[in-house]
């Protein structure tokens, strides 16, 4: 804290035990409602299925698209297909693919950011020019020109494109982290008392880039998240299984908003909103474990009636007697307003 | 200097790489064109049908290493092939027509969203706490939006239900593209609610970014020396903060392009807007080949020459970069 220059404590005698859920206690109200977010989401996923009153595909001419009502609670597609169903079974497809493009592209980041950064050289050379070159190219027009040569559009065939095009951006940041940890003093102890480099990478460096990784995933999750509904959207996906951008495919071809049968498009579209703010609210929490400048207010604690953040200039306080000439002069109080309105004062 | 001629470097490598990119998608992928071309064209005899291929450009003639040569050799002479839907119109024609309306409304949508994401970025980080940091999740809410979604649902409201702005396509039917004031007028009202989507998906990055380096930049000693100089408050964020925060967000708006020309991709399907977007669409719904490669080569070359202009403002805002060329 910023506040006060207190005595450093004495070495604690008994090893400090970690309490249960000081990591949840840590996090801010953001980041907590990002993971209730993604829990809720995950839940779904694991149960949807089971729960979904309908099959997602039997279509029921007679229907025909519906306003919801007690029998189907999101209302009817025009094929008199279950939307709530549909929505149940999606999500965990949509998870489920995006959670698979983030594990095949952060494993290739962390492959090519590690190597770059540790090897140096020519090898980090080659790797970080292939990162970048990635990185400028743009991937959706790549991605939409890839999908359309496929002759058969499946899951599979999204994941496997989407992971292979995902990496660059977390490849970068690892390997400048990997870089800067490369040359710190534990390394080099570990180097001196003769440990591999396979040692160094996976109990020296590895272990100081988890936070970065997980950020980087979440971001890549996103990223497909994303991807994948809009390619879904374009027709470029397996049209016969159910995702949300399937959904948002059908809704659209099918002329869903003109015919005014929002509950069929507007309901995928939140799902996907509401999952992609999750992950980036939890995000935001990663980040903010990492830079304590950009944490909430409510970490701050209130002196001299105005709110102190972490990373605050330390205040001095009121030390000069009251009703003098010029009481403030360099003892007021030291906040940025008052140093602004003195200096207004002053010309 | 050297930090000019590096980047130089990496962009020509950069433009190698999609080109050959660009060569191996059609041999390395399973589908085939030619197959596409003889159901387009049943009657052909097979060696008719080997000619057309030849013109298109999709005829795999020779070795690799062969092919690779003509194929380069056909790009510096501008010769991308025939399109297949729109035949016999050279791929090079229909780029030619549809990328100025692209280049136009996306690029100005971008410069807007850019300068005025950076602006609300600045005063967030200035003001911290205060109603900005109160709306900081609706704004990822607005983020995690897909685009189309949000777009679509702009056009039912604004364009469907209310009739302010059309619904769809750059001008009004019936009018000859021109420069006269009948079409600008038309392509202009035609292209507000466009780039209003683009504007509204795209700025909360840019402002989220600006905001969180501000901040780290605001907490820095020398903006507090500068207060403490009794500098203006203006002057201090703007010269000291801003000056020094607005330099990640620069080389992130180059690395960033790629998304917004994803961005517009979509925008374009979505409005039926006659740019580069959808006609790659519709390219890659009827399978036209030399069409597709046409259009991902020159998006490709478009954002490294965008990458490449941001590249030399950054050398321009920041000295460091033209200090480490001084020795």
């Amino acid at each position: 804290m910023a506040v006060a220059v207190g005595v450093v404590d004495p070495a604690p005698t008994v090893p400090v035990k970690r309490r249960r859920g000081a990591a949840w206690r840590q996090m801010s109200v953001k980041a907590k409602v990002g993971a209730l977010i993604l829990l809720l989401f995950v839940l779904v996923a694991i149960i949807g299925p089971y729960v979904a009153p309908y099959n997602p595909s039997a279509e029921n001419i007679v229907t025909g698209a519906g306003a919801p009502s007690l029998a189907h609670l999101l209302g009817t597609t025009t094929f008199g297909q279950d939307v709530l169903s549909q929505l149940l079974v999606g999500i965990r497809a949509t998870l489920i693919l995006s959670l698979a493009v983030g594990v095949i592209a952060t494993a290739l980041s962390v492959v090519v950011g590690i190597s770059a950064g540790f090897l140096g050289g020519w090898g980090d050379e080659g790797l970080s020019l292939l990162s970048n070159v990635f990185l400028v190219l743009p991937a959706l027009p790549l991605l939409v020109v890839l999908l359309g040569y496929v002759p058969q559009r499946g899951d599979l065939t999204t994941i496997i494109v989407l992971g292979a095009l995902g990496w660059p951006w977390g490849a970068r940041v690892i390997r400048a982290q990997t870089l800067s940890l490369r040359n710190r003093d534990f390394v080099s102890a570990a180097r001196e008392t003769g440990d591999s480099s396979w040692r160094i990478i996976f109990f020296e460096i590895l272990p100081n880039e988890v936070s970065l990784i997980a950020a980087s995933f979440v971001s890549t999750v996103i990223y497909a998240i994303g991807t994948s509904v809009a390619l879904a959207f374009l027709g470029l996906a397996d049209e016969n299984s159910w995702t949300l951008g399937t959904m948002l495919y059908w809704a659209q071809s099918q002329s869903a908003l003109q015919a005014n049968a929002w509950w069929w498009f507007v309901p995928p579209g939140l799902a996907v909103a509401f999952l992609a703010a999750g992950l980036v609210l939890l995000n935001f929490g990663i980040d903010e474990l990492g830079n304590p400048r950009l944490r909430d207010a409510a970490g701050g604690s209130r002196i001299d009636g105005r709110r102190w953040r972490p990373a605050d200039p330390t205040p001095v306080l009121h030390l000069a007697p009251q009703g003098g000439r010029s009481s403030g002069g360099l003892l007021r109080s030291f906040s940025r307003r008052s140093v602004t309105e003195q200096a207004g004062r002053a010309r | 200097m050297q930090f000019i001629v590096r980047r130089i470097v990496f962009y020509l490598v950069a433009a190698w790489a999609a080109l050959t990119v660009n060569f191996f998608i059609p041999r390395l992928m399973p589908g085939n064109p030619a197959e596409v071309l003889f159901q387009k064209f049943p009657s052909l005899q097979p060696g008719a049908l080997k000619s057309l291929e030849a013109e298109f450009g999709i005829g795999h003639a020779g070795s690799l290493v062969h092919q690779y040569f003509s194929y380069l050799d056909n790009i510096f002479h501008g010769n991308l092939g025939l399109s297949v839907i729109e035949y016999p119109a050279h791929v090079s024609t229909i780029i030619g027509e549809t990328l100025p309306w692209t280049l136009t409304l996306v690029g100005t949508a971008t410069v807007i969203s850019f300068t005025l994401g950076t602006g609300l970025g600045i005063l967030a980080a200035w003001r911290r706490g205060g109603w900005f940091d109160r709306i900081l999740p609706a704004l990822s809410f607005l983020q995690g939006v897909p685009y189309f979604f949000l777009a679509l649902l702009l056009v039912d409201a604004v364009a469907i239900h209310l009739h302010w702005f059309p619904i769809q396509q750059g001008y009004s039917e019936g009018l000859v593209p021109g420069w006269h004031w009948p079409f600008i007028q038309s392509a202009l009202y035609h292209s507000v609610l466009p780039a209003f989507t683009i504007v509204l998906t795209s700025m909360a990055g840019w402002m989220l970014q600006m905001r969180n380096v501000m901040i780290t930049t605001i907490g820095e000693d020398y903006v507090l020396a500068a207060q403490a100089k009794g500098l203006s408050s203006r002057r201090v964020v703007m010269t000291y903060a801003a000056r020094n925060a607005i330099l990640p967000n620069l080389s992130g708006f180059a690395l960033s392009l790629g998304f917004v020309i994803s961005g517009a991709l979509i925008m374009e399907i979505v409005f039926s807007y006659p740019g580069i977007g959808l006609t790659l669409y519709n390219a890659v719904t009827s399978d036209d080949y030399p069409l597709m490669q046409g259009i991902f080569l020159i998006i490709a070359l478009a954002v490294l020459i965008a990458n490449f202009i941001a590249d030399a403002v950054y050398v321009i805002a920041d000295p460091r970069a033209r200090a480490r060329d001084a020795h």
